[in-house]
């Protein structure tokens, strides 16, 4: 993680009162944990060590165990997203059909690897496994819009849509 | 009750959503109203009907007209022509549906014919997000008939006689395994659903999710009462946003009908259940692993015994099953095991769902017999190979399984057939490939999953998966030689008989079965350095066949880092040294004239 540069942490004091909403709602229940982050990442879009500490601290779990949960699941990030974030589906229908190469031209176009977003924080770049659209395949999806059969001469064309 | 003449289903599965299927019910809405027939026609948004690579789809009935591929501007003609003058709109209709003048009905297409639609049977049929639909459909009928008139005892008995066996890919018994905690004496036991779906190119857990939550709500509930469990966990893969939706909403009706929580049917088992969400994780689909983590840590597997049965979540004995297995249980109890068994075979009674996907005409969700060929599921049902290509070999079991080649696709499909042959019959996923996929490098794509995956507490599993991948690579790049072959499938089988879990006790499998079957393509990566699917950048060099250029000039032009050079009118060459293996040229060629 050590040569990723980490944005200063600008979190509000509405999303610490959601926050805390959240552990309370949670907080009686056994297995709290992971429920709780997953709502926290909804919160900031990401998870933050300062945001790991208040889980930690009213949790009463130690912090070093949240990190290792946090880190354990490829869901959680400790890293800001892009505004647009581009994931490319590489389960295996969608590898078949040749996504390998729909995100080789991605990656070249914006200039950044799997797990990164564009400096100016627009894109960023995931793969993910079946998104449940093999029918499609291969399939990306930016946000919550869904490209399927692709071919790679697609790919500027979509990128382009979200320049704005 | 309101009059409707017409039901307009709509499929609002993943698949379909993602084809815009959203927009299309908008649409069909609004367009009911301008022709003022919205009070006559109901909208349905259903989940999956199967034939997803025709997304969006749209049923109409009483007629059944199959509509295809339905965009949002032929919303209007179906509404105006058929819906209100009552003439089916032949142009959208699935194509296999049309036969001359005759329109077929949907039992009789190929897709359908040999599907037999058993855990999907309300997929594609009900609205999911509608309780009284799920009941109308005889919902919750084998709950209170359990409840009322069946011990735990017959219920455990009535499961094993049916010789139901998970679906989850290991293929236990599953009333064996409800035995098993039923016997454990303890106050508090779990029912689990595994609805973490890890295969890498797989929808069918999620498509009952999504289609018919009801029935796994209805089936877990029995589950609890077999075991005498009195609450139960949901774990669902966080990626699946609309599963998760319509299984919280049904939750909720449930609970408001008193089909859940306290008293069910008004007898003293009470019953209810919650959802978790899982965060990624391949490795949580394994049982031991999945528990740790409702438990709220890393979600790496423990060993095994104490099994589950016995020592579950919290401590406490659970059972934990898949949701297409669980699918299958209130239509057991519904139709009898009599029924039940005259399904399938020998061994492996009733049917499996297949997420079919890959290089096929017809990619999507199919039910088959178990016992139905490969043969029957990827020429009858599927629909054969695109574009005339060759069928060159069939994958289940996801990274755990193997691959089934050409030779075999007269193999009939069951639990222990697929062992036989090397692979397993896993959750559902098959993927086919044709003569265009590398054998070698499918083998690969499965190890940088496990890699990827492999949770890191075992060392052969941590180290040894990676060594694999590093081999595989090599060989993939050409540097390759034959010991590196044989060095390959030694690590497998230590691996395979080391490792902790059953991620990496299976994780050599896509290796060992494509080295079964199709040693000779790892054989030419490393002795002739050619990789005949042309997959492999680094075996491959792009030529211009001389005979076929006509001197345009585009390939050049096209070529970013000018490899391509040569006079107008006369053929031009590449120069294999400077080339980067893009293949712009070949698609951009007019003459067909480049070639790897
Ligand atoms: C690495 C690994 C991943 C697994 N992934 C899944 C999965 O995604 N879904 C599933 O139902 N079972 C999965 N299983 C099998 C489960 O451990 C378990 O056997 C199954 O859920 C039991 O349910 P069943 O008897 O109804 O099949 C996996 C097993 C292993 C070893
Ligand atoms: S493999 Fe890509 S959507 Fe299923």
């Amino acid at each position: 993680m050590s040569d990723k540069k980490l944005p200063a942490f600008n979190g509000t004091k509405e999303q610490e009162a959601q926050l805390m909403e959240v552990i309370n709602k949670h907080k009686q229940s056994k297995g709290a944990l992971i429920p709780v982050l997953h709502e926290a990442q909804e919160i900031y879009g990401y998870l933050p060590v300062e945001v790991q500490t208040i889980i930690a601290e009213e949790l009463d779990i130690p912090l070093a165990e949240v990190y290792g949960v946090v880190t354990f699941y490829t869901q959680f990030s400790l890293y800001p997203k892009g505004k647009y974030k581009i994931a490319v589906c590489l389960g295996t229908a969608c590898y078949v059909k040749g996504s390998g190469d729909i995100l080789d031209k991605i990656k070249e176009i914006l200039g950044i690897e799997v797990g990164e977003c564009t400096p100016d924080g627009k894109f960023s770049l995931e793969a993910t496994r079946c998104i449940g659209a093999c029918g499609l395949a291969p399939v990306l999806t930016v946000n919550e819009d869904v490209y399927g059969r692709l071919v790679v001469d697609d790919v500027p064309g979509i990128i382009e849509k979200y320049q704005d | 009750m309101e009059l409707v003449r017409s039901h307009v289903l709509v499929c609002g599965g993943t698949g379909c959503t993602s084809s815009g299927s959203s927009q299309i019910i908008d649409e069909f809405e609004t367009q009911l109203k301008n022709f003022n027939i919205d009070n006559e026609v109901k909208v349905v948004r259903t989940g999956c009907f199967g034939l997803c690579a025709l997304g969006p789809i749209v049923i109409v009935y009483p007629e059944g007209s199959f509509y295809s591929m339905v965009q949002k501007e032929d919303v209007a003609e179906i509404v105006e022509q058929h819906l209100l003058k009552g003439k089916i709109v032949k142009r959208l209709l699935y194509k296999e549906t049309v036969e001359e003048d005759n329109i077929k009905s949907l039992n009789e297409v190929d897709f359908y014919k040999k599907q037999l639609r058993v855990a999907l049977r309300n997929c594609g049929v009900i609205n999911p997000e509608d309780i009284d639909e799920y009941i109308a459909q005889d919902g919750y009928k084998a709950l209170g008939k359990i409840l009322t008139e069946m011990t735990p005892e017959d219920v455990i008995n009535t499961v094993k006689d049916s010789g139901l066996r998970g679906r989850g890919g290991g293929g236990f018994p599953t009333g064996v395994k409800w035995s098993f905690a039923a016997q454990q004496k303890n106050e508090q036991k779990y029912v689990l659903c595994n609805a973490d779906e890890g295969d890498p190119g797989a929808f069918m857990d999620r498509s009952i999710l999504e289609g018919d939550p009801h029935s796994l709500i209805e089936a877990m509930t029995i589950a609890g009462y077999a075991i005498g469990a009195n609450q139960g966990y949901v774990y669902v893969r966080a990626e699946y946003p609309i599963a998760v939706h319509r299984l919280t909403v049904a939750i909720k009706q449930a609970r408001e009908y008193g089909l859940l929580g306290k008293n069910i049917f008004g007898t003293d088992f009470s019953f209810d259940l919650e959802i978790r969400l899982g965060a990624g994780a391949f490795v949580c689909g394994e049982e031991t692993a999945l528990i740790t983590s409702i438990e709220g840590h890393r979600g790496e597997p423990r060993p095994r015994p104490p099994f589950p049965a016995v020592k579950g979540l919290w401590g406490k004995p659970s059972i934990l099953n898949n949701v297409e297995t669980y699918a299958n249980i209130p239509v057991i109890f519904l139709k009898g095991v009599e029924w039940f068994t005259s399904i399938g075979t020998e061994k492996s009674k009733g049917t499996k769902v297949f997420a079919l996907g890959g290089k096929i005409n017809n990619t999507g969700l199919v039910e088959v017999p178990m016992g139905t060929t490969l043969r029957e599921v990827v020429y009858e049902i599927g629909g054969g190979i695109p574009n005339g290509k060759k069928f060159k070999a069939a994958q289940t079991g996801g990274p755990s399984g193997g691959c089934i080649p050409a030779e075999l696709i007269d193999t009939p499909i069951d639990y222990d057939s697929l062992i036989s042959i090397g692979s397993m019959m896993g959750s559902g996923g098959l993927i086919v490939m044709d003569e265009d996929t590398c054998m070698v490098d499918i083998a690969k794509f499965f190890l940088e999953f496990t890699v990827d995956e492999s949770c890191g507490k075992c060392v052969p599993c941590r180290i040894g998966t990676k060594r694999m991948l590093e081999i595989l690579t090599k060989i993939t790049n050409g540097q390759g030689t034959l010991e590196d072959i044989d060095k390959l499938e030694q690590l497998c089988l230590s691996v395979k008989s080391s490792a902790l879990c059953g991620l990496g006790q299976t994780a050599p499998n896509p290796i060992l079965s494509t080295l079964r079957y199709f040693r000779h393509e790892y054989e030419e990566h490393v002795v002739d350095k050619k990789c005949r699917a042309g997959v492999c950048k680094a075996l491959l060099s792009y030529k211009i066949d001389a005979d076929k250029c006509i001197g345009c000039g585009i390939c050049a032009k096209n070529c970013p880092v000018s490899a391509i050079t040569g006079k107008i009118k006369e053929p031009f060459v590449i120069d294999t040294a400077k080339c980067v293996k893009c293949g712009l040229c070949e698609t951009k060629c007019p003459k067909k004239a480049i070639s790897k």
